[in-house]
C-alpha cells in the first residue's frame, strides 16, 4: 500500500466471525414486557429490607386490629402491690408503677399510635396529591391561592401548630390528632406534588397528547398524575413514622391522647418519673415505638430505591 | 441579588400576618369557650376569666381582636403570663438561653453530620456507610424525648459526667448534653442528605472533567464535590429549625432549662395558653426569617439562583 | 483474535529521517468491563490501535460501541463499577493501566488532556470560569501566584474568548454552550499535553459553530504538535478531521486504517453500512448517484441510504401541480421574557415567516438552535397562538379554533417530536400508546381500535407482540417507530415532524427515514420536517425553507439550495456539513 505519510497505520479488518453484524434496532421478542411499576416491584422483591420491614408492619397492623389476640391479661387490670415488679410467669415484661401489665398495655397501645399515623398520612397523602396536582397543572390563578395558602401552613412547624391546636380542643382522640397533624403537614406534600406536576406536564408526551386531541383533564389523570405520585408515595411511606412520633410528642406533653386512652406516647410519659429506678418501664413502650417507626422508615428507604429511575439505571 | 431578597421579603409578608392569624385564630375563635378550654380541667381564680377576656379584647370582632393582638405585637406587647409577668420579659430572658442551645446544637449537627455523610458517601457500600445508614435510622426512629431521657440518665445519672438540670445560666458547658440530644435528629437526616448528595456529585460530569484535568483527589473531593453537596444541606437546616424548636420544647423540658421551649413546656403543663400562643407566634416569625436567611444563602451558595432570579 | 487477521497494532515505522518513531499511545487489546447485578458486562473487547505524535485518530461508533469507554479507559476515569480487565495502554512506552491513582494524577492534564462531550454539565455550576482554568494551570505546575492568572487569560483568548479578561468571573450558565466548550478546551488544552482526547466535543452545538470550534481546535493542536484523539459518532466528521479512523461496533475494532481509505473502500460489512448510512457522505453522492432500483422494502437490511433515497433524491422532480395543504402568511411569534423585577423583555421568535406546502411533498424548515423553527411547527400545530399572520390548512383558517373545529384540524395535522424518550408516556404500553389518539376522538370499538393498532405496529414494521411493552424497554429508533405509528392512528394529511430523527445513531437514523418514504408514498402524506441537519434535508426534502433569528432567509427547492445557495448563511450552512469538505477517493 502506497503511503505518503511515515507514520500511517495500514489497513485492518476484523475477521468477519469475530465481529458479526446484527440487523439494526429489531425488537428483542424473547423479553418479557414490564411496566414500571412492575419493574419497581422487582427491586423491592429482591430486597430483603423490604420483607423484614413489610412482615413487621402487618403484624403491628393486626396487633393494632386485634390486640386481644396477643395479649391475655387485661391491661387495666392494675394492682398497686405489683408497682414495679419484675418480669414473671404470664407477665413477660413486668409492670408499671401503677402495676399494670407493661406487655399487655404495650400490645393494646398500639392502635392509637397506628390509628394516628394511617390516618393523618392517608388525610395528607389525598390532600396533597389533589392539590397540589390542581395547583401545578392549571397554574394560574388557583395555584396563586393554593400555594400562598400551602407557605402560610409551611410556615408553622406540624408539632408547633398541632401544640396549639390541641392545647384548645376539648376532646382529645386519635382521629382528633390526626387531622390536627394533617393541617399542618399537607403543605409538604402538596408542595412536591406540585413540582413533580410541573415537570410532567412540560413533558414531551404530555404536548405529544395534547396534539393528538386528547382532553385537557383526561391528560392530567392519565399521564400527569401517575407519572408524578412516585416521590410522594416515598414521602409518605417515610411521614407515617413521623407522624407516630409527632403523637408520642404531643402525649409526652401531655396534650396528646388523655392519660384514659392507651398509647406508647402516654406510657413514655408516665414511666419517666421511675426512670432512675425502673428504667425498663420507659425504655419497652419507647421500643415498641421506634420499631414500628423504624419499619416504615425501612420500608420509604426500599420503596425510594425501587422508583428512583437512577437507581435502577444502574442495576 | 437586591431584586431576590426584596421580592422573598415581599412575599414574608402575607406569611408572616397568614401564620399569626391562624394562630390566633385557633385559640381564640374555635367554637366552646376558649378561656375554659385554656385551663383545661383546672378551675381557673375567679375574676381571671373576666380579666383575660378584656385583655384579649374577646367582646369585640374576631378581626379587631386579632389587629389588637398584632399591633401590641409589634409594640412589643406580648401580653402577660399567668403570675402576671410580661411575656416579653419572660422571653428576653429565656431567648439567649435558647438561642445558645440551638446554636450549640446547629454546630454539632451540621459538623458531624456532614462529616459523617461526606465520609460514608465517598465510601459507599463499605463498613462505615452502612453503620452511619443504620444509625441515622435508629436516631430518626427514636422520639426525641426517650433520646433526652436515656441520656440524662446514661450521663448525669449513671456516670455523673453532666448535671441531669442546667442551672438558670445556662452556661455552654452544661448546655451541651441537652444539646447533643436536640442534634440528634437532624444529625441524622444531614448524614443522610449529606451521603446522596455527596455520592451523587461524584458521579457528576464535571467531578470527572476536574480529575481530568490532573487535580488531586483530596481537592477534587473538597471543592467539586463537597462544595456542591452543601447546597442541599444548607436549604435542609432552614426547615430544620421548625424540629429544633419542638426539639427545643422537649430537650428543655426534660433538662428543666429555663429558656423559650422550657417556658412553653411548663406553660402547657400549667395549661398557661396565652403565654404558648405568644411564644409560638414568635418562634413561627423566626423559623419563617430563618427561611428566607436560607434562601438567601442558597443563592450565595449557587450562582444559577443567585443570576436567575 | 484471530490470526489470520492483519495485526491491527503497526510496528515502528520509519519516518522520513530513517529513524524508527515510537507510538504515542498504543493500545493493546484493552478490555473494559462493568459490574452489575448480573456480572460483569463487557464494554470493551480486545481493542487495539496505535497513535503516533502529531496524529490525529478518530474512533467512529455508534452508542453503545464502546468508543467513549475505550477513551475514558485511557485516563482511567470509568464511569461507576467499569474496570479495566486486560491489556494494555502504553503512553510513551509506559504502561497506564498499571499506575496508581497517584501517578495517573501526573499523567492527567499534564501528559493527557481531555475534552469531555457535554459542555453543560461538565463546569461545575458553583464556581466561576476563571477559577476553574487556573485551578488546571496550577495543578500542572505551569504557572503559579500571578502569573497563574496571566496564564489563565491567556488560555481562555487561544481558546477563542476574546473578552476572556472580563468573562473570568463569570458562571458557567452565563456561558453559551459554544463558549463553555471553548473553555473546556482551552482547559484541556492548558498544560500543553502530549495527547490530547476529544469525546464528542461538538456534538451538543450547533454546525456552524461545530466547525468554527473544531477549526480552531485544529489550528491550535497542530501549533502545539498535539496528538488528538478523536471520538465521534459521525463518520464525515472523522473523515473530515481525522487521518485515521477507527471504526467500532459492539466493543470491538471492525476496521480501522487511513481514514481515505477506508472511506473510498470500506471493508467490513458494518463498515460499509455505516458509510452507506452517513447522511453527510451520501449527501455528497446524490450527485452522482446512479438509478437503482428502489425496491427492498425490509427495513432491517441496514439502514443504506444509497438504494433508496439517494436514488430517490436523485430522481426528485419538481413537485406536480398539486395545491397548496399548509399556507403560512406573515406569521409572527412574539414572546414576553421577564428580566430583572417588572421589565419584560420582547423576544421575536418568529418574525413574518411565510411558506405554502402542497399535498403530499416534503417541506425541510432547516435552522440552528433558537432560529425559530420548532415555533413554527408549534404554531401550526396550534400548540401555542400566533402573534401575527394567518395560517391556513386545506384553504381553511385554523388560528384560534375551538372544541370540534380544532379537535377536527387535530385528526388532520399531527406531529412526531425529538426526543423519543420523552415523547412517550413511560407509564403506558405500546398498545395504550398508540391507542390513544382512537380513543380520544372515539373512533371504533374496543375491537375495531386493536385491529388498527394491529395495521399501524406492521406498516413501522414491529412485530404485534410488542403491544404489551412500555417505552423503557424500546431502544430509541423503536420509540420513534412507535410515535410515527401513533401520529398516523388518525389517517392524516400531514406530519409535523421535529428534529424526529436528529437523536439517533446513523444506522437507526436511515431506517426511520427509510420508512418515512415509505409511508409518504404509501399514504399519501404531507411532511413538514424540522430540522438542524441539511446532510438529511437533502435526501428527504423537496423544498427548503432556510431559518436564522425567526426570519426565512432562503426559500427554495431542494436541488435549488444545494447546487445554487443564494444567501451567505446557506453557504456557511452547506460548508459546515460534516464532511462536506472531505474529499473522496472514488
Amino acid at each position: 500500500m502506497p503511503n505518503k505519510n511515515p507514520n500511517a497505520q495500514t489497513h485492518y479488518v476484523a475477521a468477519l466471525e469475530e465481529t458479526p453484524v446484527e440487523t439494526v434496532d429489531r425488537l428483542d421478542e424473547s423479553q418479557k414486557a414490564r411496566s414500571t411499576w412492575a419493574d419497581a416491584w422487582d427491586a423491592m422483591r429482591v430486597r430483603p429490607t423490604f420483607w423484614v420491614s413489610s412482615a413487621l408492619i402487618l403484624l403491628i397492623v393486626i396487633v393494632a386490629l386485634f390486640p386481644s389476640l396477643f395479649a391475655q391479661v387485661s391491661p387495666r387490670d392494675c394492682d398497686l402491690g405489683d408497682s414495679h415488679s419484675g418480669a414473671e410467669d404470664g407477665h413477660p415484661l413486668g409492670f408499671t408503677r401503677q402495676g399494670c401489665d407493661i406487655y399487655a398495655r404495650i400490645i393494646f397501645g398500639t392502635q392509637a399510635s397506628v390509628t394516628v399515623g394511617l390516618l393523618a398520612t392517608i388525610l395528607v397523602t389525598f390532600t396533597g396529591i389533589i392539590v397540589g396536582a390542581l395547583a401545578g397543572y392549571y397554574g394560574g390563578v388557583l395555584d396563586a391561592i393554593v400555594s400562598r395558602i400551602g407557605d402560610i401552613f409551611f410556615a408553622v412547624p406540624t408539632v408547633l401548630g398541632a401544640i396549639v391546636l390541641m392545647s384548645v380542643l376539648p376532646e382529645r382522640t386519635p382521629v382528633t390528632i390526626a387531622l390536627v397533624l394533617s393541617l399542618f403537614a399537607w403543605p409538604q406534600i402538596a408542595r412536591i406534588m406540585r413540582g413533580a406536576v410541573l415537570s410532567a406536564r412540560n413533558s414531551d408526551y404530555v404536548t405529544a397528547s395534547v396534539a393528538l386531541g386528547v382532553s385537557k383533564f383526561r391528560i392530567l389523570l392519565r399521564h400527569v398524575v401517575p407519572n408524578s405520585i412516585a416521590p410522594v408515595i416515598v414521602i409518605a411511606t417515610v411521614s407515617l413514622g413521623t407522624f407516630i412520633v409527632a403523637e408520642a410528642t404531643l402525649s409526652f406533653l401531655g396534650i396528646g391522647l388523655p392519660p384514659a386512652i392507651m398509647s406508647w406516647g402516654n406510657d413514655i410519659d408516665a414511666a419517666k418519673s421511675s426512670l432512675r429506678t425502673n428504667p425498663q418501664v420507659l425504655l419497652y413502650p419507647a421500643a415498641a415505638l421506634s420499631v414500628t417507626v423504624l419499619a416504615f422508615l425501612m420500608l420509604g428507604d426500599v420503596v425510594r430505591d425501587a422508583l428512583d429511575p437512577e437507581a435502577r439505571a444502574r442495576r | 441579588m437586591i431584586w431576590y431578597t426584596g421580592k422573598r421579603l415581599l412575599q414574608m409578608i402575607p406569611v408572616f400576618f397568614g401564620a399569626t392569624l391562624l394562630i390566633y385564630f385557633m385559640v381564640f375563635s374555635l367554637p366552646g369557650d376558649p378561656i375554659a378550654a385554656l385551663y383545661g380541667d383546672r378551675p381557673p381564680a375567679p375574676g381571671v376569666i373576666e380579666q383575660i377576656r378584656a385583655q384579649y379584647n374577646l367582646d369585640k370582632p374576631f378581626i379587631v381582636q386579632y389587629l389588637i393582638y398584632i399591633g401590641n405585637f409589634f409594640q412589643g406587647d406580648l401580653g402577660t403570663t399567668y403570675s402576671g409577668r410580661p411575656v416579653g420579659d419572660v422571653m428576653a430572658q429565656a431567648f439567649p438561653i435558647t438561642a445558645r442551645l440551638a446554636l450549640l446544637a446547629l454546630a454539632i449537627e451540621a459538623f458531624f453530620g456532614i462529616l459523617v455523610g461526606l465520609v460514608a458517601g465517598l465510601r459507599k457500600g463499605k463498613l462505615f456507610d452502612t453503620s452511619a445508614l443504620v444509625v441515622s435510622l435508629l436516631l430518626i426512629s427514636v422520639p426525641t424525648f426517650v433520646i433526652g431521657f436515656v441520656l440524662q440518665y446514661v450521663f448525669a445519672v449513671k456516670l455523673g459526667w453532666a448535671r441531669t438540670t442546667v442551672s438558670s445560666e445556662a452556661p455552654f458547658s452544661e448546655l451541651l448534653l441537652p444539646a447533643l440530644v436536640l442534634a440528634s435528629v437532624s444529625f441524622a437526616y444531614i448524614v443522610r442528605l449529606t451521603r446522596a448528595s455527596v455520592s451523587d456529585n461524584l458521579n457528576a460530569d464535571f467531578v470527572r472533567t476536574a480529575t481530568a484535568k490532573g487535580l488531586s483527589r483530596r481537592r477534587v473531593v473538597g471543592v467539586h464535590v463537597l462544595r456542591n453537596s452543601l447546597v442541599p444541606v444548607v436549604t435542609f437546616l432552614g426547615v430544620d429549625l421548625g424540629s429544633l424548636m419542638v426539639g427545643a420544647i422537649v430537650t428543655e423540658g426534660i433538662f428543666n432549662i429555663n429558656g423559650v421551649g422550657g417556658t412553653i413546656y411548663k406553660a402547657i403543663k400549667l395549661g398557661e395558653g396565652p403565654t404558648v400562643v405568644s411564644f409560638i407566634a414568635v418562634m413561627v416569625v423566626i423559623f419563617v426569617l430563618a427561611n428566607l436567611l436560607v434562601d438567601l444563602l442558597y443563592a450565595a451558595l449557587d450562582p444559577r439562583i443567585r443570576y436567575a432570579k | 483474535m484471530s490470526q489470520t487477521v492483519i495485526e491491527p497494532v503497526s510496528e515502528p515505522v520509519n519516518d522520513g529521517s530513517g529513524l524508527a518513531k515510537e507510538p504515542l499511545l498504543q493500545i493493546r487489546d484493552l478490555e473494559v468491563g462493568f459490574q452489575t447485578q448480573r456480572g460483569l458486562v463487557p464494554a470493551v473487547r480486545g481493542v487495539s490501535l496505535t497513535l503516533y505524535a502529531g496524529q490525529t485518530l478518530a474512533i467512529v461508533g455508534e452508542s453503545g460501541s464502546g468508543k467513549t469507554t475505550t477513551a475514558q479507559a485511557i485516563i482511567k476515569l470509568l464511569a461507576g463499577t467499569g474496570t479495566i480487565t486486560a491489556g494494555q495502554i502504553l503512553f510513551e512506552g509506559r504502561d497506564l493501566a498499571g499506575l496508581s491513582e497517584k501517578q495517573m494524577q501526573d499523567v492527567r492534564g499534564r501528559l493527557i488532556g481531555y475534552v469531555p462531550q457535554d459542555p453543560m454539565s461538565n463546569l461545575n455550576p458553583v464556581w466561576n470560569i476563571g477559577f476553574q482554568v487556573e485551578e488546571a494551570i496550577r495543578a500542572n505546575n505551569v504557572a503559579q501566584g500571578k502569573a497563574a492568572r496571566q496564564r489563565t487569560i491567556q488560555v481562555l483568548q487561544e481558546a477563542g474568548l476574546s473578552d476572556a479578561q472580563d468573562r473570568l468571573k463569570q458562571f458557567p450558565h452565563q456561558f453559551s454552550g459554544g463558549m463553555r466548550q471553548r473553555v473546556l478546551i482551552g482547559i484541556g488544552l492548558s498544560a500543553r499535553p502530549k495527547l490530547l482526547i476529544a469525546d464528542e466535543p461538538t456534538s451538543a452545538l450547533d454546525v456552524t459553530v461545530q466547525r468554527q470550534i473544531l477549526d480552531h481546535l485544529g489550528t491550535l493542536t497542530r501549533d502545539y504538535g498535539t496528538s488528538v484523539l478523536f471520538i465521534t459518532h459521525d463518520l464525515g466528521l472523522a473523515a473530515e478531521r481525522a487521518e485515521q479512523l477507527v471504526v467500532m461496533y459492539k466493543g470491538k475494532v471492525v476496521e480501522s486504517g487511513p481514514s481515505q481509505e477506508i472511506l473510498a473502500n470500506p471493508q467490513h460489512p458494518y463498515t460499509q453500512r455505516l458509510v452507506a448510512a452517513a447522511p453527510s457522505l451520501a449527501s455528497r453522492r446524490i450527485q452522482s448517484a446512479k438509478n437503482d432500483d428502489a425496491s427492498g422494502a425490509d427495513i432491517y437490511s441496514g439502514g443504506s441510504l444509497d438504494t433508496t433515497l439517494v436514488a430517490r433524491a436523485a430522481e426528485r422532480e419538481p413537485a406536480a401541480e398539486a395545491r397548496d395543504l399548509i399556507k403560512v402568511q406573515n406569521i409572527s411569534k412574539m414572546y414576553r421574557i421577564r428580566t430583572k423585577g417588572l421589565k419584560y423583555n420582547e423576544l421575536l421568535a418568529v418574525n413574518d415567516v411565510s411558506f405554502a406546502i402542497k399535498k403530499g411533498t416534503t417541506t425541510a424548515l432547516v435552522g440552528e438552535s433558537g432560529s425559530g423553527k420548532s415555533t413554527v411547527a408549534k404554531l401550526i400545530l396550534q400548540l401555542e397562538s400566533i402573534t401575527s399572520g394567518q395560517i391556513e390548512f386545506d384553504g381553511q383558517d385554523v388560528a384560534g379554533l375551538k372544541g370540534t373545529a380544532l379537535l377536527k384540524f387535530r385528526r388532520r395535522v399531527q406531529p412526531v417530536f425529538q426526543d423519543p424518550y420523552g415523547s412517550l408516556d413511560p407509564q403506558y404500553n405500546v398498545g395504550n400508546t398508540i391507542a390513544e389518539p382512537l380513543l380520544a376522538h372515539k373512533i371504533g370499538s374496543s375491537a375495531e381500535r386493536q385491529a388498527r393498532v394491529r395495521e399501524l405496529l406492521d406498516q413501522v414494521s414491529l412485530p404485534w407482540a410488542t403491544r404489551y411493552r412500555y417505552p423503557s424497554e424500546l431502544s430509541g429508533g423503536q420509540r420513534q417507530r412507535i410515535a410515527v405509528a401513533r401520529a398516523l392512528a388518525l389517517k392524516p394529511d400531514v406530519l409535523v415532524l421535529d428534529e424526529a430523527v436528529s437523536a439517533l445513531d446513523v444506522l437507526v437514523q436511515g431506517q426511520i427515514l427509510n420508512l418515512l418514504t415509505e409511508l409518504q408514498t404509501e399514504l399519501d402524506l404531507t411532511y413538514l420536517f424540522i430540522t438542524h441537519d441539511l446532510a438529511v434535508v437533502r435526501l428527504v426534502a423537496d423544498n427548503v425553507c432556510v431559518m436564522q433569528k425567526g426570519k426565512i432567509v432562503e426559500s427554495a427547492s431542494t436541488d435549488e439550495v444545494f447546487d445554487s445557495p443564494r444567501e451567505a448563511y446557506t453557504r456557511e450552512l452547506l460548508a459546515a456539513i460534516p464532511g462536506a469538505n472531505f474529499e473522496f477517493g472514488r
